[in-house]
């Protein structure tokens, strides 16, 4: 039903914004999370490998994306040429998207919280990534993760819940952590998008410093070097309470969470990750 | 209009009360049924309608259920509140639809009484969905989905309860409890943000789901739903391994009677790289997994003690070197009511 209502706005509109189809399809509504893909990466035949079994009428869809689509073109045709070319693009982005300039802009999107932000409470409103279930289309729509808690949401709005995961791909949100390390989030504390983790400069010595953590002591963190081995012990947790008492049987999970985290904490300290 | 004999600080209001009755009992026989609780109707000009009723249906309000009128007017149950509510009389009076009285003139501003009121009824509300009445009350907009479900995407549509972080109000607004997760999220609509977290309470959330366990998704969980079945037997009775058989694949029981009966949804989000995991190795590897793992059997959870350290496998551990491991911690076991209420 949205994609028919977009679909009428876009024949609707078609005088005024025919000329640049992408910049038509970035400003619907709708579309606030894809990026723009630059023209050169699409028209480098290098970078669609394969999509032409992806999408039907290929190379009409490629020319209405790029602009070049005759205008003769049948009205019955456009319309079923709109959803091939919406695949087409969103399948390009999802490869554009992990090239390093599309990582590049799509860090822009993110650090202006365009792909919405944390529902969880103890995130303090970090802002999320989009992510994708799977790389094939037209079967998981598109999640949103979040780097503070490392798990994923489903988006707020029903116009963004009905996007294709798959033009976000799976391997997007990581690859961006991978590429830019220092800005992965600290685990606590207000977000700070510019700097992450490692340039706020938070670690001692490794294994003394997570101990005098479990022990509860107070401890400065406060360090150069880019570790993140014992990132997770700053997480702040929710505990539910009765009358100010912890709940035996989630307590005794969150027991056994801690004690899993606390054992990764060792190991990758003895790595000196 | 029991409890005569409250405390001292109870009594201008228990006497407030009797002066409304006599005051509203003046020729107007609709008032001997407002006594009652029942088919009261209100002073407002839409007369079919009670404040609670009003209140609880305005926009933004859905979270609230409609305390019952008995348990307002039973003063043993407003203990303490009037200290916190100011214009507690009119406030009163605006709540149970009670014909104010004729000095109400000393009250500058009608929604100055309309935010005392307010804040009368959701402080009564945090006490009243504590209570079998008000649980049952909220089981009901529960299973209706009336509070939305988990955002989180493997929670798989949980449905969540309204949850405060503070009993005192004026603090936080109202957060969503997730039980599948134990987490708090915000809720999704800008129209709940302006709800006081205090008029749900910090114990509600908790208190519902031990109230009714079969809501409540249990603490392990094993991937597929043919292993599921191997995951349970072992520390399964005997009486359910032996009678229910083939019947396990349906049949989901936490041996731990007091605990979530029902299955969880346990999936973990697994980052990865073009089909690849991240490995924990790298910087940008996962460090979270641990917040929304759980034990594949009930059993595993009783392999961390008291303080939260691994019971048998301390070469594992760089931790547990530390002092007394074993000599410490085993004998505290005997004393630890959480282990000791569970076996």
């Amino acid at each position: 039903m949205l994609r028919r209502a977009v679909e009428e706005l876009s024949t609707g509109s078609d005088s005024d914004y025919s000329k640049y189809w992408i910049s038509w399809f970035l400003s619907s509504k709708g579309n606030e999370y894809f990026c723009e893909v630059e023209e050169d990466y699409i028209l480098d035949r290098f970078n669609l490998t394969g999509l032409n079994t992806e999408v039907t009428n290929y190379s009409q869809a490629l020319d209405l994306i790029t602009d070049n689509l005759d205008d003769d073109i049948q009205d019955e045709l456009r319309g079923s040429l709109d959803v091939q070319a919406r695949l087409l693009y969103g399948l390009i982005h999802a490869r554009w998207i992990v090239t390093a300039r599309g990582l590049a802009k799509m860090l822009e999107k993110y650090k202006k919280a365009d792909f919405g932000r944390c529902p969880r409470i103890l995130c303090q409103s970090q802002p999320l990534l989009p992510v994708g279930l799977t790389d094939i289309p037209y079967e998981k729509s598109v999640k949103l993760y979040c780097p503070r808690c490392e798990d994923l949401y489903s988006p707020k709005s029903s116009r963004h819940g009905s996007i294709d995961g798959a033009y976000f791909g799976t391997s997007f949100p990581h690859l961006l952590f991978l590429v830019y390390p220092h800005l992965i989030p600290p685990k606590s504390g207000p977000p700070d998008i510019t700097a992450g983790a490692s340039s706020e400069g938070r670690r001692v010595a490794p294994g003394r410093r997570a101990r005098e953590e479990l022990e509860g002591s107070v401890t400065e963190g406060v360090g150069e070097g880019v570790s993140t081995a014992a990132a997770a012990l700053k997480a702040d947790r929710y505990r539910p309470k009765i009358f100010g008492f912890q709940v035996n049987e989630i307590a005794k999970l969150q027991r056994w969470q801690e004690a899993i985290r606390d054992r990764q904490v060792a190991r990758l300290e003895d790595l000196d990750v | 209009m029991s409890r005569h004999q409250q405390s001292s600080s109870l009594g201008p209001s228990q006497e407030e009360l009797e002066e409304e009755e006599a005051v509203s009992g003046e020729g107007d026989e609709v008032m001997g049924e407002a006594e009652d609780g029942e088919g009261y109707t209100s002073s407002t000009p839409t007369s079919t309608l009670t404040w609670i009723s009003w209140f609880c249906s305005l926009p933004g309000h859905e979270y609230f259920c409609e305390v019952s009128e008995d348990f307002i007017e039973d003063d043993f149950n407003l203990t303490g509140l009037n200290a916190m509510v100011p214009f507690w009389k009119e406030a009163m009076e605006m709540v149970l639809d009670v014909e104010p009285d004729e000095d109400s003139a000393r009250v500058p501003d009608v929604s100055i009484v309309e935010a005392s009121a307010e804040l009368l009824y959701g402080l009564v509300h945090q006490r009243y969905i504590i209570t079998r009445q008000g649980l049952q009350a909220m089981a009901d907009k529960y299973e209706n989905a009336t509070f939305g479900s988990c955002p989180r995407v493997y929670c798989q549509n949980c449905y969540v309860v309204p949850c405060g972080r503070s009993d005192v109000p004026g603090l936080d607004t109202v957060k969503l409890y997730c039980p599948n997760c134990h987490d708090i999220y915000s809720p999704p609509s800008s129209r709940f943000q302006g709800i006081d977290g205090a008029f749900f309470g910090t114990t509600f959330a908790h208190l519902f789901f031990q109230s009714y366990r079969e809501l409540a998704p249990a603490p392990f969980y094993k991937l597929s739903s043919s292993a599921a079945s191997s995951s349970i037997s072992p520390a399964r009775s005997p009486r359910n391994a032996s009678d229910s058989g083939h019947l396990e694949e349906e049949a989901f029981v936490n041996p731990n009677p007091y605990g979530g009966q029902k299955r969880a949804a346990g999936k973990v989000y697994v980052s990865r790289i073009y089909g690849f995991r991240v490995s924990e190795r790298a910087k940008s590897g996962p460090r979270m997994t641990w917040l929304r793992m759980r034990p594949e059997s009930p059993g595993d959870l009783d392999m961390v003690d008291w303080r939260g350290r691994w019971l048998d496998e301390e070469g594992g551990s760089e931790f547990e070197e530390d002092e007394d491991e074993e000599g410490g911690d085993r004998p505290m076991e005997d004393f630890d009511p959480v282990r000791t209420g569970l076996k």
